[in-house]
């Protein structure tokens, strides 16, 4: 099937991403956000429990406004609208640093979407109703592959109990339940799991970034009944792969966002700060790279709504290109942070400067389901 | 398979251009073909090719959106079709690139009714061949400072000056000049013309010699050369203006540029990998080498990013600057053929030593040649420096470096 020209890219998409721009330029302003996580660099590091700051009041407002529901099928009660429009919500979220549950939602939420079964239906519509959830799968290794899954899943009577580990769970203090990838014989299944289930440990992660939390979930026992199994073995494993793309494009988006932000607060300073007598933007060493990060964010803008178009339109293709753009915004993260700090000189290095905050999310966002090296193989594997 | 977005008449045209592609095909050359237009060196190849150009023409190929009294096919977006169709189908690429890309556009948009009449059929037929008249030896980056002189007498002007790295000089009809008519103001003392080159008094073409060792491009010297007002484009002193259309559509998408044919960036990644595939390397090909593929896999990345970055500079929710994604085509493009050639050449080893005439070279020789001929591409049309510096200034709002 063919994508559209304009990658399904209408009014509508354009109208939903200006209302999610003008809220979050209005209600969570960086120096609301830096307020938020990073008022105190001994909280944000040293405290006993790693934080895991968040605005519930706004996380109210923002399932109000219907974006935790947006990528909900139809079916389950939700807007049921295209990737292109999720991506472009993504970008939002990145542009503005904004630390809530919702990009984990929306991964989690492709992945049932794609188990498609009536369990799958049912916990999306908790998450249409306003529940943050996010996604248990990767491996010790840091591998979001089936093979790497840590967690097994036993059957006992009525139901299957849940034993292991799942790593780098994303924003895991802020959900109300975990979408678990366990193994059995058989492959790999998928559960949900509520994050208060009996044998169920949290254990935060210290992470360099402040706009997210990340955990570890131990699950000892933990016991899941008929209802909550979405996707049994070895149908689990098919749906992760199904959803792969949407996830990749998500992520890939967020990082978009972000290094937007970050080119343009570099060109404001470039104007404004002047040595020499001259600003800043007046050197070519200060110019041409501060282009040149324009040049990656738009490469990977591009391969975003493209990888977002393939998934609506062109499922065949999807995978390629979804990997195509988080290789791409994988490097316009770490290329954006590098010369953001970079040109900022003195300033730029500080705890009372923005950009740290941006440099870390990237630099948990670059390696989110797989850095560059990883996607370019993967794709070289496919030519 | 038709374009969602297309009309009708779009896609029926589109259809057109494949069945006609397919059953006009021209038969190979027994000569090289060079690997770009502007490096055209002998007159077999200029023969073949202005008669290529000139079918593809008649067969309403060629200027299809410029308007029918001047020659052309009088319709809306069909170029880029048309363009897109021959790039596809890998036939010749159009010799008269300079015309078609520069002086057409420029002509439309700034030339008298008498000149679009006399100048454009020709132009696109290939008949006449065109161009480009703006470098100096003391002229490159800073385009403006040129000193060839326009002085004008009565109803005539006599022009004195030198222009170099002017492609297709040695073929060419007619020349897009910008000269200075006024040495007091350095942009409004600028005025373009369009003045006759082949056989003509007054004008001396002598080649220059690449780094390749070919030919194709030259330095044009002009002594006392008389030519009419009529040849005047826009008013005396508006050079720089008119000038900066032509530049506009040169660094403009070359998709667009009427261009087409010749071998696009997807097909070279296919060469490339291929090359990779069938290059024996450590006991194995070069493809088997990780850190080679990676290198192969980031500039298939980059292809697929510039072509869906043209995609999405039309989509208009998608777009925050409206020159920010054109803009960027000519340094993305330059330096995407120049990485591709150098990654072969590191895919070739010890064999991309081998050139030309060398019975062993992979390719016939063919990257060690792509990699020096694309700083023709990174250089010409504003330097890739220039490029960025027009980018941090007008679409970031960066102070000017100057």
């Amino acid at each position: 099937m063919a994508q559209p020209r304009d990658f399904g890219f209408g009014p509508e998409e354009t109208m939903l991403r200006d209302s999610v721009r003008r809220f979050l330029d209005q209600k969570a302003p960086i120096d609301r956000i830096r307020a938020l996580v990073a008022a105190d660099h001994h909280a944000a590091y040293e405290s006993p429990e790693p934080p895991a700051r968040w605005d519930e009041g706004l996380w109210k407002d923002v399932v109000e406004l219907g974006w935790t529901a947006l990528a909900v099928p139809e079916r389950a009660g939700g807007a049921g609208m295209k990737l292109v429009a999720v991506a472009a919500l993504a970008e939002e979220i990145g542009r503005h640093a904004f630390p809530s549950p919702l990009l984990a939602t929306l991964h989690a939420t492709f992945v049932l979407a794609a188990a498609s079964t009536a369990a799958a239906n049912t916990w999306l519509g908790r998450i249409a109703a306003g529940d943050a959830a996010s996604l248990a799968f990767a491996g010790e290794n840091g591998s979001w592959e089936s093979e790497s899954v840590g967690v097994t899943a036993r059957e006992e009577g009525d139901g299957v109990f849940l034993d292991g580990a799942a790593h780098y769970v994303l924003d895991a203090r802020k959900s109300a339940f975990f979408v678990v990838a366990a193994k059995n014989a058989a492959g790999v299944g998928l559960h949900a799991v509520p994050s208060d289930a009996a044998g169920l440990s949290i254990v935060p992660d210290r992470i360099v970034d402040l706009t997210r939390d990340q955990a570890r979930l131990v699950f000892r026992g933990v016991r899941i009944d008929r209802a909550s199994i979405i996707a049994p073995p070895p149908s689990g494993g098919d749906a992760l792969r199904r959803a792969l793309p949407a996830l990749l494009t998500i992520a890939a988006a967020d990082i978009a966002g972000a290094a937007e932000w970050q080119l343009q607060t570099t060109v404001e300073y470039a104007k404004l700060r002047t040595q020499f007598d001259r600003p800043l933007g007046f050197f070519q060493a200060v110019k041409h790279p501060i282009v040149n990060m324009m040049l990656a964010i738009d490469e990977t803008r591009s391969l975003v709504y493209n990888a977002a178009a393939a998934f609506d339109h062109e499922p065949e293709r999807a995978e390629a290109f979804a990997r195509m753009a988080k290789a791409s915004a994988s490097d316009t993260a770490a290329f954006c942070s590098s010369r953001s700090v970079q040109l900022h000189g003195g300033i730029g290095f500080t705890w009372e400067s923005d950009l740290h905050l941006y440099f870390k999310r990237q630099l948990h966002s670059q390696f989110l389901f797989g850095d560059g090296i990883l996607h370019r193989r993967k794709l070289a594997e496919s030519m | 398979m038709a374009e969602r977005s297309e009309t009708p008449e779009q896609t029926e045209f589109r259809e057109h251009c494949r069945r006609w592609l397919a059953a006009n095909r021209p038969e190979p050359t027994s000569f090289r073909l060079p690997q770009s237009p502007i490096e055209v060196m002998t007159e077999d190849q200029r023969v073949y090719l202005s008669a290529w150009q000139k079918k593809c023409y008649e067969a309403g190929l060629v200027g299809c959106d410029y308007p029918t009294e001047y020659g052309g096919g009088g319709h809306q977006g069909f170029q880029r079709i048309a363009s897109m169709e021959m790039t596809r189908a890998a036939v010749p690429y159009l010799v008269n690139v300079i015309g078609l890309g520069m002086a057409a556009p420029t002509i439309l948009h700034h030339g008298t009714e008498e000149q679009k009449k006399r100048f454009l059929p020709p132009l696109f037929s290939a008949d006449e061949i065109w161009c480009q008249g703006f470098s100096e030896p003391g002229a490159g980056s800073d385009l403006a400072s040129l000193t060839t002189f326009a002085a004008r007498d009565g109803d005539q002007w006599v022009i004195n000056g030198h222009k170099v790295w002017t492609s297709l000089a040695h073929f060419a009809s007619w020349m897009i000049l910008l000269a200075r008519t006024a040495r007091d103001h350095k942009y409004e003392g600028l005025t373009y013309f369009i003045v006759p080159i082949a056989d003509t008094e007054g004008v001396t073409v002598r080649p220059l010699i690449k780094m390749t060792g070919e030919t194709g491009f030259n330095e044009v010297l002009f002594e006392d050369l008389r030519i009419p007002d009529r040849l005047r484009v826009d008013a005396v002193g508006k050079g720089w203006t008119v000038a900066m259309t032509t530049l506009l559509h040169e660094r403009g998408a070359a998709e667009s540029a009427g261009g087409g044919g010749g071998e696009s960036i997807e097909s070279r990644i296919e060469s490339l990998v291929d090359l990779a595939r069938r290059t024996p390397r450590d006991g194995g090909t070069s493809w088997d080498d990780a850190a080679l593929r990676d290198r192969i896999v980031k500039l298939a990345i980059r292809a697929e990013g510039l072509k869906q970055s043209q995609r999405r500079s039309r989509v208009e929710g998608l777009v925050d600057h409206p020159m920010r994604v054109p803009l960027q085509s000519k340094v993305l493009l330059s330096e995407l053929l120049q990485d591709i050639a150098a990654v072969a050449l590191e895919v070739e080893g010890m064999a991309s030593t081998l050139y030309l005439g060398d019975e062993r070279a992979p390719d016939g020789g063919k990257w060690p040649l792509a990699y020096m001929n694309s700083y023709g591409f990174t250089i010409a049309a504003g330097t890739s420096e220039i490029q960025r510096n027009i980018l941090g200034e007008r679409v970031l709002g960066l102070p000017k470096s100057k």
